[in-house]
């Protein structure tokens, strides 16, 4: 059987079938990442303070120039195809590819990042953050204290006071100071537990790394293997990359209100 | 294709490249006046939103082709954008939280 209305549009919608149900799975989405936005807004204007600082400015910043560069590439893939030169479309389609797997690179740096960063709390009250000597990941105190292997203590470089964590902050850590495990009654990476600018931080990033993920591998299939329609359907085939080119603008389109509403603000 | 179509996606590719670069000065200005001190933080927020809206027309706009769609498909973001705002009207409505105050 022949599905319709994959090249000539539809006499009522006057779209092709593929274009109304990308737009209306868009749709979808706008509701989706709105529910997560609206819960941002929830946290940030009930809660007490707001972190500033605590994420790399410089990385976010090139992270959303990565993307912006996709979203044009993606585009004149398609504009390629419109204009029949196939190599082209080639060689700016693996650009995309090549530019989402680096922003998936670059925020699992930054995830990483997080995941090795502490808050500690002393017996005494006293609070630290900063990294563990050998950059372990996830530690927390019940790890420490594990019957198995116990760990009598740890090599901690404590952030300097007024840095900002990032970049600087890194540079700015003081002097390694060994604390005993038994002085410690609160250990915890920056993880999505740790606060809730970090919970919504973790939910929005990672649902939008989900859709960097799997546009990425939509695309990669019409590079690939699913580049062999333009042979039988060409204008089938330039019709499907549009369709895929829509979804990545928008995931662009989420990032440009992610990074100032979590880098910047 | 004829030449007139062949010449129409050359134009529209010359216009993406134009809005490339304003996507980039547009981030460039988003970073650099998040570190400007307004006074109030509010007023950050706002510049931020701004910038990032035009950002988001641009994108929609050109590189989504939305400023030359067909109607249904501002029929269907029409329907979205109103959900969306009664969402966020919600929350805010939510948050002044008048129902407390008629009884406080």
């Amino acid at each position: 059987m022949e599905i319709p209305y994959t090249v000539e549009p539809r006499p009522d919608t006057g779209l092709y079938n593929a274009k109304v149900g990308i737009w209306l799975f868009l749709a979808s989405e706008v509701m989706l990442f709105g529910a997560l936005f609206s819960s941002y807004i929830m946290l940030r204007v009930g809660s007490l303070s707001w972190p500033h600082g605590l994420l790399n400015v410089p990385i976010g910043t090139v992270n959303t120039v990565v993307l912006i560069t996709s979203s044009i590439t993606v585009v004149l893939a398609w504009a390629s195809l419109k204009l029949h030169n196939f190599s082209r479309f080639k060689l700016y389609q693996g650009c995309t590819i090549l530019l989402a797997m680096t922003f998936v690179m670059i925020k699992s740096y930054e995830y990483h990042d997080k995941f090795t960063h502490y808050y500690v709390r002393m017996v005494d009250g006293t609070e630290h953050t900063g990294h563990v000597e050998g950059s372990p990941m996830n530690l927390s105190l019940a790890k420490l204290t594990n019957p198995k292997h116990p760990v009598t203590s740890i090599t901690f470089h404590a952030d300097a006071p007024a840095a900002e964590h990032g970049a600087t902050a890194h540079a700015a850590h003081g002097e390694a100071m060994v604390i005993e495990t038994s002085k410690i009654s609160k250990l915890e990476s920056f993880g999505p537990w740790h606060s809730t600018y970090l919970a919504i931080y973790f939910t929005l990033t990672g649902l939008h790394a989900l859709h960097v993920i799997g546009g990425a591998l939509v695309m990669a299939f019409f590079w690939g293997p699913g580049s062999k329609m333009w042979k039988s359907e060409p204008e089938r085939f330039t019709n499907r990359v549009e369709v895929s080119g829509l979804f990545w603008h928008f995931v662009d389109l989420v990032w440009i209100f992610l990074f100032p509403v979590l880098y910047l603000l | 294709m004829d030449n007139h179509d062949a010449q129409h996606i050359r134009d529209a590719t010359r216009k993406y490249i134009y809005v490339f670069v304003a996507l980039l000065l547009g981030t460039i200005i988003t970073v650099l006046a998040s570190y400007v001190p307004w006074g109030n933080r509010t007023v950050n927020i706002g510049v931020a939103l701004f910038i990032a809206s035009i950002k988001a027309f641009l994108v929609a706009g050109y590189f989504m082709h939305l400023i030359s769609e067909k109607k249904m498909i501002y029929g269907i973001l029409a329907a979205t954008g109103f959900f969306f705002a009664g969402l966020m009207a919600l929350i805010l409505w939510s948050n002044a939280d008048h129902v407390s105050n008629i009884f406080n």
